[in-house]
């Protein structure tokens, strides 16, 4: 299965992935529209220390804690991508705390969480901090 | 005196309605000009700073950057001109001798720009490239005069060792040091996948690219630097640099904070501390010394590779090349004053040297005349913008183009002429790691290739115009070029007649 992989070499720092990640969330379709003024939360979070730099978003583990801890079944995984139903989630962040890569935040309301599906509910066929990466330090590749 | 030397040259323009305060521009400006006033949720800019690279602008995810040339302007003065007053003021500040990068970039003429390309019409045929064959490909290196026989009549092979290009370009001199590894990488690599070759400059051979030792040409310039005998067989020809077109008559100097670890390693010079280069080869004095430098690094490498002489395009080239010619030489490099750089007094760059289109036509002409063009192969550089440039600069003589600039610009450059600093927001003229990192080679080759591609495409559809299936067809023939707006005088340098004749 093709997943998102952070090339730390070529990662710059530059947070474009997460304003990108943030603006696929919205319905609009300018950016400075959709995200002037706002705090964003996006699905990718870079760590910066010093002059290392790395994206970190969902791993789409093959034995995910998050589903396994998820008491409504809103975690599932579907064709080994571990998806979300915002409707089903209470917001009982027994998924943040499990998470071992802290890949999975609270929605901006606060009641739900919300982490990376890929961008499956785009039709670009490939995540946008992937396709919006000025290194190609972001990749989607099968790596088995 | 003033609080400020002068009003900065350049604006940085923040359009605060597409602003979303997102701080890429300041993350990715090594100079320091963004920055973010939290409490207000506002973006700042330090114009002063500003040396117009584009790398914010071109990252700015809601296009709010823009960098305009500030309108700011003193009296008018049709001599002394906002650039002369500035640079003045610069030196009673500084005291110093005033430094610039890349190529020439006055108003001097540009040559290719006068002279027009020629094609067929009615009465011969021109070719379409995409359905007949067109070769492209070229052989760089002494020619043999003429065909040998043994006393059983078979043919010997006299043929010198020759550099065989797919296309009439190859990628110039850069050191290690002056640009980055990844620059350098991306270099190699493209070379290699075109069938062309790259130039290591004066700064040695990394230990990770002797891989791509078929794609390179080793430079030995009057510093010798990271020179020994694995790095001279290391590739397929050996340049010596007797000069360069943005310095003719000087040498280099790459300051210590360039020398990084493993540049010193390479180099074989110490960690931080400057490398100059002389400005003349302390053992050549004379085009007798030359053929002594030309033969030693021949017998170094067995007789099996070319070596070609690089030269600034300067006032009497012709002579100088017909020297070269006689030396042992197997190919002329013509570096001419539009030429780049890394750095270089903003006088000389400004001011020394001769149009590489004058001096091409100069040397070729000469050399025929005397009888001893195909003893060399003639490389020209400084200036070739397109592949149109290629095209002429063949049609007046040259056999392969040497790129510098270009390629540069396709590795994401944006000609801020600032390379001299150190801080290169492209990753490409710099050391620093952080910086050096925004460069990744995977698409840095890549669009390398694209660009070649490209003009091999171009100079296929051109030859093809004038009804030429071979650049061996192309080479020195001035008949397919006219000028525009030219005098007697550069018509005659040029040996091209004028547009309607």
């Amino acid at each position: 299965m093709k997943r998102v992989y952070v090339n730390e070499k070529w990662c710059l720092g530059c947070h474009l992935c997460e304003y990108y990640c943030a603006f696929t969330q919205t319905d609009k379709t300018d950016m400075a529209y959709a995200l002037r003024g706002r705090k964003i939360f996006p699905m990718i979070s870079v760590e910066d220390s010093g002059a290392v730099h790395f994206a970190v978003n969902c791993r789409h583990c093959a034995e995910p804690l998050c589903v396994k801890g998820c008491i409504t079944g809103a975690l599932s995984i579907q064709d080994g991508v571990v998806r979300l139903d915002q409707e089903r989630c209470i917001g009982c962040f027994t998924c943040i705390l499990s998470c071992p890569y802290g890949a999975i935040s609270p929605a901006e309301d606060g009641h739900a969480v919300q982490k990376c599906e890929l961008c499956l509910s785009t039709n670009e066929g490939v995540p946008q901090c992937v396709k919006n990466c000025p290194n190609a330090a972001i990749v989607f590749e099968d790596r088995g | 005196m003033a609080a400020f030397d002068f009003y900065p040259d350049y604006e940085v323009v923040r359009n605060l309605d597409r602003c979303i305060v997102c701080r890429v521009c300041e993350r990715q400006c090594a100079n320091g000009v963004h920055s973010c006033l939290e409490e207000k949720n506002v973006m700042l800019a330090d114009d002063s700073q500003c040396v117009d690279c584009q790398r914010c602008v071109l990252l700015c995810p809601t296009r709010a950057l823009k960098i305009v040339k500030s309108d700011n302007t003193y009296k008018q003065n049709d001599n002394w001109g906002k650039k002369a007053i500035n640079e003045l003021i610069i030196q009673a500040s500084t005291g110093s001798v005033l430094l610039s990068s890349m190529g020439n970039p006055e108003t001097y003429p540009i040559y290719f720009d006068k002279l027009v390309i020629n094609a067929s019409q009615v009465t011969n045929p021109s070719i379409d490239p995409l359905r007949e064959p067109m070769e492209t490909r070229v052989y760089l290196g002494a020619k043999p005069a003429a065909v040998e026989r043994d006393d059983r009549g078979r043919i010997k092979n006299n043929l010198p060792p020759q550099l065989k290009l797919s296309m009439p370009m190859m990628f110039s001199a850069m050191s290690y040091g002056s640009i980055s590894y990844n620059a350098h990488e991306s270099l190699a690599r493209a070379a290699a996948e075109l069938g062309i070759y790259y130039n290591t400059g004066e700064g040695g051979l990394h230990e990770d690219f002797y891989r791509y030792g078929a794609n390179t040409i080793v430079q030995v310039a009057s510093g010798r630097f990271g020179v020994h005998k694995d790095y001279l067989n290391a590739g397929s020809a050996i340049e010596i640099k007797m000069g360069q077109g943005a310095k003719p008559g000087i040498g280099g100097h790459l300051p210590g904070r360039k020398i990084v670890a493993d540049v010193s390693r390479t180099r074989m010079t110490p960690e931080g501390a400057d490398a100059i280069s002389p400005a003349p080869h302390h053992d050549i004095y004379s085009i007798e010394d030359l053929s002594q430098l030309v033969y030693s690094l021949k017998e170094a490498t067995e007789y099996k590779k070319p070596v070609i002489v690089k030269i600034a395009a300067v006032h009497n080239v012709a002579a100088i090349a017909s020297g070269i010619a006689r030396s042992g030489a197997d190919i002329i490099s013509i570096d001419g004053f539009r030429g780049g750089t890394g750095a270089a007094p903003t006088r000389i760059r400004d001011n020394v040297g001769i149009p590489i289109e004058l001096a091409l036509a100069s040397v070729d002409s000469r050399l025929r005349n005397e009888g001893i063009r195909d003893r060399v192969s003639v490389v020209v550089s400084g200036g070739i913008r397109s592949s149109a440039d290629v095209v002429k600069a063949i049609a007046l003589g040259a056999d392969c183009v040497y790129l510098g600039t270009a390629a540069l610009l396709a590795l994401g450059c944006h000609l801020c002429r600032a390379c001299q600093a150190g801080k290169c927001n492209w990753g490409i003229a710099t050391q620093e790691l952080e910086l050096v990192k925004r460069l990744n080679p995977d698409i840095g080759y890549k669009r390398l290739i694209n660009l070649m591609r490209a003009w091999k495409h171009e100079i296929e559809e051109m030859m093809g115009g004038m009804g030429i299936n071979s650049i061996e067809s192309l080479k020195g023939n001035r008949l397919m070029l006219r000028g525009v707006g030219l005098n007697e005088k550069e018509l005659e340098v040029l040996g091209v007649k004028h547009a309607g004749q």
